[in-house]
């Protein structure tokens, strides 16, 4: 890494929420300009897609093939290339649709589907090219965007850190919302990082971070039937912010089945 | 206002500040640091006893950790051998003369070196394991008449993972004290056995029964050793083994080096085999 | 001595009189946690707490009392042992020197009312842990000794306790200041140091009467009777070691969501993991000290290694170090018998079933 490191922040198919959540890290954007060169952020100002950089995020997922093309020469201007996000770490929301008939969709909704032009599939930039470090979160944290910046500015990989958001809920003292109100709290099964955001205002975690370490989701699945949900909500559960990430993936489809058995 | 009504003890504190004063690369991927404490009176006060290890601490990135290989005679010198593996240590491996770092120790319970004298020594080691009892063979060095034979038993994967090659050589070349290497996979020029090092017992002329023996490797390695040497008739009192956990507070609290009831920080590294013989070799624990 | 329920704002008043930040039960999303309170309209009043494995819920009922439950998901490790705090911190000049610096423990003398026999005999264990070893912790040492404890003898145990069985409860025995037993028209009040006596000093007492002190000591009994869940007494260190391989482990593997939430509610899990928390620009770096649990993948970690890499190693080593290790490390079961491991796990695992499975000795079998 050099001294001063060059960094892009390039979009693909994504709601810009992550790039906001990076400029919304407020005075550290100063502490940053100081020690950085910005050279391409379109949601914050620098405009130069083909700059050659040390570090490079990627938000959004590739769903065109304008998207996996391009994808490619990012890869190759960019020393360090980290993902910044759900959808460009999983596939994000809009991954829902490798659950579906994309085509058959487009023809019910378009007159003329021949002019949109997308993959069948919207997929996470590790599928493309090699990534080296991964951001989820739906948006990110700034603070794990700047800490992976800081980490790499003192030359080291950062930090990845895929403990249950059930730990961050308890350093936190938020009461459990599974256990006091029988919520299909996916704390258990996602990654922290997001501070127990929702626990700790009374709602159940959807797994924005996607999935954590050892995640047992047939437990957690069969708990969710225990407190009446059926298979088809407990597969939704799963298949939502994250529904390309592996674990989830899998889990998903498993009680997507169990829905069919009994349909 | 009640109070817990103990003695003062001492307290955990942060780390001192040492300077990188030589750094040496022993491989590829091991490489050497030779640390000074900057603080004039902690580098005269600084004294450790061979087996213990101190916390390293690299500037804002995190605490390892690392065995100290150093000559107890010259504490002030405080050597770490290290292999690159994770994030801190490659760290640690960019790390240039003048460079400073944070230093907490020495913690733990070392070799018996009581129990060393007047005996023949066997020293076992496997990989970076090598690292841990260089104080004690720099010891014996210094006091040659203390001490019966030696031997020293050196393996490694590959033949190119030895690192010391000429200190080895050195040692070879001490009166009444044997280097026996091996490598799994041995290149052309390997001076010593092809297989594994407990293949060397065989090459012994001490007595195994007798001897002291001090252990620092892989588990399994270990564990293939204490096994045939307690076959050929070693006492589990006399077949030290140092041993290694995830260690973050290094003073018994922060839980990670938990081993059955021991904390490795704390009661260890290095413990008797008849210690730990219900937890050894043990999966999960 | 008995304090009539209408001067129980006294009590309050005495505590922060002498300068105490004042925290007790009251309630919040659907549970009675400690926190800070600001008079005895705080209080849990009237609430009742119903637990099962992996459920908790609260109940309201007409009855004017305060304490009419058994516990909460924490009560005073965090108040000790911090969930998060810095350790120390680091300074980095242009030329590379660097300087460290413990940082302080902020410390407020706390008052803490409404604690159960259950937690005075976690404290003493995380006394034995923090202060009584060869080294001594800065942090807890400093909140441990502005603690004041008010302890309440619990009446109304959760169908999760269990401290009936392990000896430590539901009777405050030792360890408090001032102990309360709460009756429906006021408190018996009894101290148990100096600081606690100078407190009843101030508070408008009057005599307790024997039939009051009778009615209190019922309470207690009956608390004790209620209880049905067991734990198999003594060191199981040897018994439990011994059954290493059991498939009973991999069983609870299934169930477990290795999330760690019976590790962050008990009122003994004591370990940490250390983090460092760098300044953006890179002038100072904080050196973290943060809960962590053995049923986390970084908790066994060793260069490039996960020594407990199945989830029944790490159940086999909670439940073997709750119940066998502590024995060899502290003198007594790890285990205190408050339940909260049971009523907080997410998937109702519940620690003495598990126990009794592994040794063989269910008491239904």
């Amino acid at each position: 890494m050099t001294a001063r490191p060059r960094i892009a922040v390039h979009k693909f198919s994504s709601c810009d929420g992550c790039q906001l959540a990076f400029l919304n890290a407020g005075e550290d954007l100063l502490t940053l300009d100081r020690l950085v060169d910005m050279v391409h952020f379109a949601e914050a100002g620098p405009v130069d897609e083909a700059a050659q950089v040390d570090i490079a995020f990627v938000e959004g997922s590739i769903s065109t093939q304008a998207d996996a093309e391009r994808i490619r020469r990012v890869r190759e201007r960019s020393g360090f290339l980290v993902t910044l996000g759900a959808c460009a770490t999983a596939g994000g929301l809009q991954a829902l649709r490798n659950l579906a008939d994309g085509a058959g969709w487009l023809a019910g909704v378009y007159a003329q589907p021949e002019y949109i032009d997308s993959l069948a599939t919207a997929t996470p930039i590790r599928e493309h090219v090699r990534v080296d470090f991964e951001l989820w979160g739906c948006p990110v944290n700034a603070r794990q965007v700047l800490a992976t910046v800081r980490a790499l500015l003192f030359g080291v990989r950062p930090v990845a850190d895929h403990q249950k958001v059930c730990m961050e809920c308890k350093r936190r003292q938020a009461v459990c919302v599974l256990v006091t109100g029988r919520r299909p709290c996916l704390g258990p099964v996602t990654s922290s990082g997001c501070g127990a955001l929702c626990p700790r205002f009374g709602r159940d975690c959807y797994g924005c971070f996607g999935p954590s370490e050892s995640p047992n989701t047939d437990a957690l699945g069969r708990r969710f039937e225990g407190l009446g949900l059926t298979p088809e909500s407990i597969a939704r559960r799963f298949l939502f912010i994250n529904s390309h990430a592996e674990a989830f993936a899998e889990a998903g489809h498993k009680w997507m089945g169990k829905h069919d058995e009994k349909a | 206002m009640p109070c817990s009504g103990t003695p003062r003890m001492p307290e955990r504190g942060p780390p001192l500040e040492a300077e990188v004063v030589t750094r040496v690369d022993e491989s590829p991927t091991v490489f050497t640091l030779v640390l000074s404490l900057t603080d004039p009176q902690a580098h005269r006060d600084y004294r450790f006893e061979p087996g213990q290890f101190n916390m390293l601490y690299l500037y804002g990135v995190g605490e390892i950790p690392i065995s100290i290989a150093a000559d107890p005679e010259r504490p002030g010198l405080l050597v770490h051998t290290i292999r690159r593996v994770g994030r801190v240590t490659r760290g640690f491996a960019a790390l240039q003369v003048g460079d400073r770092i944070g230093l907490r120790g020495p913690f733990g319970r070392g070799w018996p070196l009581a129990q060393a004298q007047g005996r023949d020594i066997l020293i076992v080691t496997g990989g970076l394991g090598c690292a841990p009892v260089l104080p004690v063979i720099r010891q014996i060095i210094h006091h040659r008449e203390r001490y019966g034979r030696v031997a020293i038993l050196q393996g490694v994967k590959h033949a190119d993972d030895l690192i010391w090659r000429e200190r080895y050589h050195q040692w070879a070349a001490l009166p009444d004290t044997r280097v026996l290497l091996a490598a799994d996979v041995a290149g052309r020029d390997w001076p010593g056995h092809v297989g594994l090092v407990t293949a060397l017992f065989d090459e012994l002329d001490m007595d195994v029964s007798d001897c002291l023996t001090l252990m620092c490797g892989p588990e399994p390695m270990m564990r293939a050793s204490a096994e045939r040497l307690l076959d050929r008739g070693a006492s589990p009192d006399s077949l030290w083994l140092s041993m290694e956990r995830n260690m973050q507070c290094a003073v018994g609290h922060c839980g990670h080096c938990q081993y059955g009831e021991k904390f490795i920080c704390r009661d260890g590294p290095v413990f008797p085999f008849s210690d730990i013989a219900h937890l050894f070799g043990e999966p999960g624990l | 001595m008995f304090l009539a329920r209408t001067h129980l704002g006294e009590l309050l008043s005495a505590l922060r009189d002498r300068g105490y930040r004042l925290i007790g039960p009251r309630e919040r999303d659907g549970a009675i946690v400690y926190d800070e309170l600001s008079g005895a309209g705080d209080l849990p009043r009237g609430l009742r707490q119903s637990c099962g494995a992996g459920e908790v819920r609260l109940e309201r009922t007409g009855s004017p009392r305060c304490f009419a439950w058994a516990n909460g998901p924490q009560a005073l490790k965090p108040l000790l042992f911090q969930p998060a705090e810095p350790l120390w911190q680091a300074t980095c000049d242009d030329s590379g020197r660097l300087r460290f610096e413990a940082v302080e423990p902020r410390v407020t003398p706390t008052a803490v009312l409404g604690v159960r026999a259950c937690d005075l005999a976690a404290l003493a264990l995380l006394d034995r842990h923090f202060l009584d070893g060869a080294v001594r912790d800065p942090h807890y040492a400093a909140r441990r000794a502005a603690l004041l404890l008010i302890a309440v003898n619990c009446t109304h145990p959760a169908a999760t306790c269990f401290c009936a069985a392990t000896g430590d409860g539901p009777e405050a025995r030792q360890g408090f200041d001032l102990r309360l037993d709460e009756l429906d028209d006021g408190y018996l009040v009894a101290s148990g140091s100096a600081a606690g006596e100078a407190i009843l000093a101030d508070l408008p007492l009057e005599a307790a009467t024997d039939a009051r002190r009778q009615n209190a000591r019922e309470a207690v009994a009956a608390a004790a009777a209620q209880q049905t869940r067991t734990i198999p007494p003594g060191d199981l260190y040897d018994a439990l070691s011994r059954q290493r391989r059991h498939p009973r482990w991999e069983a609870v593997a299934e169930r477990c969501l290795a999330c760690g939430n019976c590790t962050q509610v008990c009122p003994t899990c004591f370990c940490s993991r250390e983090q460092e928390q760098p300044a953006l620009d890179g002038s100072t770096s904080q050196h973290l000290r943060e809960w962590d649990s053995c049923f986390s993948e970084g908790h066994s970690y060793i260069h490039g290694l996960v020594i407990r890499q199945s989830v029944a190693h790490r159940y086999r080593q909670w439940l073997t170090h709750k119940l066998g290790g502590w024995h060899r490390q502290y003198g007594r079961s790890g285990c205190v018998g408050c339940g909260r491991c049971i009523a907080w796990c997410p998937v109702g695992i519940d620690l003495t079933e598990e126990v009794h499975a592994v040794l063989g000795d269910a008491p239904d079998a």
